[in-house]
């Protein structure tokens, strides 16, 4: 009967919304400061941010050509 | 003599209507509760926060290998932990793997169907994974032996019952994790093809995955035509984290390193960054001039760079802390489908409807 589940699919999304509901949160502000300081902590390996000294980026060099 | 049967429907019928009623209230008071609670959290915006950080100079960023060869739009890509491999695959039903530092190809296959939507490179970079259209995701061993017919060693996984969108390994070669058309994703043993847990939560195609660094633990996200972003826990099978802030399908989602936060990019032109912890949106990266929806997007090394390419043919590169746009890159001539960023963050490539690769650094 689709009553029947629709009653089911409703259960589902209340439960689902309880599980939702019950998650730890903490501020925006503590948040922010660890995602900022995990990009500041690793900003020096970033190659695409910061570059790397010639020559050790293999896909800047350039590829040999030969001169016919 | 006992009396008719059909009132006491009529009073079961009342029953269900009533708690059907009592259940949609309830679910819309925890949605406003919920609203509420993120609300409560919401102090301070992350561009605010990191209104003390340097700003980002001028960045020199091109084209540096062309990948030619495929036949049709390429719709999917993913590097080999090698950090200088890659698989792709395309429209014409074509799955190349190629040497990214020499552009030579290395192996091909081609898939019963068009449309490849989906491939993955195996952690241990001897197979790769793909599929599309055909509603399922195989796996082919690479073979080092270049005349070898790789369709001949082909192990079909996974079953959906619509197209497969995308599909990575978990950290080892022994499970993959699919998403569908069907609305579902789905957890497959390679070995024996059986479906180890599958998730159910989208309301629609589910369009993306993407799993969590290692570190932080077995879950993933995904994001669909319903406009939602879920995290799930990939042991229980349950939607623990659910974000609708997208005003339309969302086409790609990425973990940020830290495992802590995941960016969104969606056909409403805009990417997003949803923090985890927070368990909220943290920035929105748009501007009034992209009108394009994002294909795909991927976050530099660090984090602070968040890549993103559009269906207007470009990528736009944004400063994830100050929400800022900090460069435009051209060279594509059609949409780009597919972005990932290099294992160790030396380079990023793009495929293309204009049927190519691209290698930037």
């Amino acid at each position: 009967m689709t009553s029947n589940s629709n009653l089911s699919n409703m259960r589902r999304l209340v439960e689902q919304l309880k599980l939702e509901a019950s998650v730890e949160r903490i501020k925006v502000s503590q948040a922010a400061a660890e995602l900022q300081q995990y990009c500041l902590q690793n900003a020096a390996k970033d190659a695409l941010l910061v570059g790397v000294p010639t020559g050790s980026n293999p896909f800047r060099e350039p590829r040999s050509c030969a001169v016919v | 003599m006992r009396s008719p049967l059909i009132p006491e429907m009529a009073t079961q019928e009342v029953q269900l209507n009533e708690t059907l009623a009592h259940l949609k209230t309830e679910s819309e008071t925890l949605k406003s509760k919920l609203e509420e609670e993120r609300a409560k959290l919401h102090d301070v915006e992350l561009h605010q926060v990191a209104e003390k950080v340097e700003g980002l100079g001028q960045f020199v960023m091109k084209t540096r290998r062309t990948l030619k060869g495929h036949g049709n739009k390429v719709l999917c890509m993913d590097w080999c932990k090698d950090k200088r491999r890659i698989v792709s695959s395309s429209q014409d039903g074509k799955v190349i793997v190629w040497d990214a530092f020499t552009t030579n190809k290395e192996h091909a296959v081609t898939m019963p169907c068009t449309w490849v939507m989906a491939c993955a490179y195996a952690p241990s970079g001897c197979a790769v994974a793909c599929g599309g259209l055909d509603n399922k995701c195989s796996v082919y061993p690479l073979s080092l032996d270049k005349n070898e017919n790789l369709a001949a060693k082909k192990k079909s996984v996974a079953m959906h019952t619509n197209y497969l969108s995308a599909c990575s390994f978990t950290n080892s070669d022994m499970q993959i994790l699919t998403s569908s058309g069907d609305g579902t994703c789905a957890l497959w043993d390679v070995e024996s093809g059986q479906l180890l847990q599958s998730f159910h939560g989208h309301a629609a195609d589910v369009l993306c995955l993407d799993l969590a660094p290692s570190e932080t633990g077995n879950t993933f996200v995904s994001g669909g035509c319903d406009k939602k972003a879920n995290v799930w826990d990939m042991r229980s099978g349950q939607c623990i984290q659910s974000f609708e802030t997208h005003e339309s399908d969302i086409n790609s989602v990425r973990y940020y390193p830290s495992g802590d936060a995941f960016a969104s990019g969606s056909d409403d032109a805009t990417c997003r960054l949803y923090d985890l912890r927070a368990d909220r949106e943290v920035a929105i990266y748009s501007k009034e001039s992209i009108i394009f929806g994002v294909s795909s997007v991927d976050f530099s090394l660090s984090g602070r760079l968040l890549f993103g390419g559009y269906n207007d043919y470009t990528i736009n590169v944004w400063d994830v802390l100050k929400g800022t746009r900090v460069s435009i890159l051209f060279g594509h001539e059609n949409r780009v489908s597919t972005l990932r960023v290099s294992p160790d963050g030396t380079a990023f490539c793009t495929g293309s409807w204009d049927h190519t690769l691209r290698i930037w650094a």
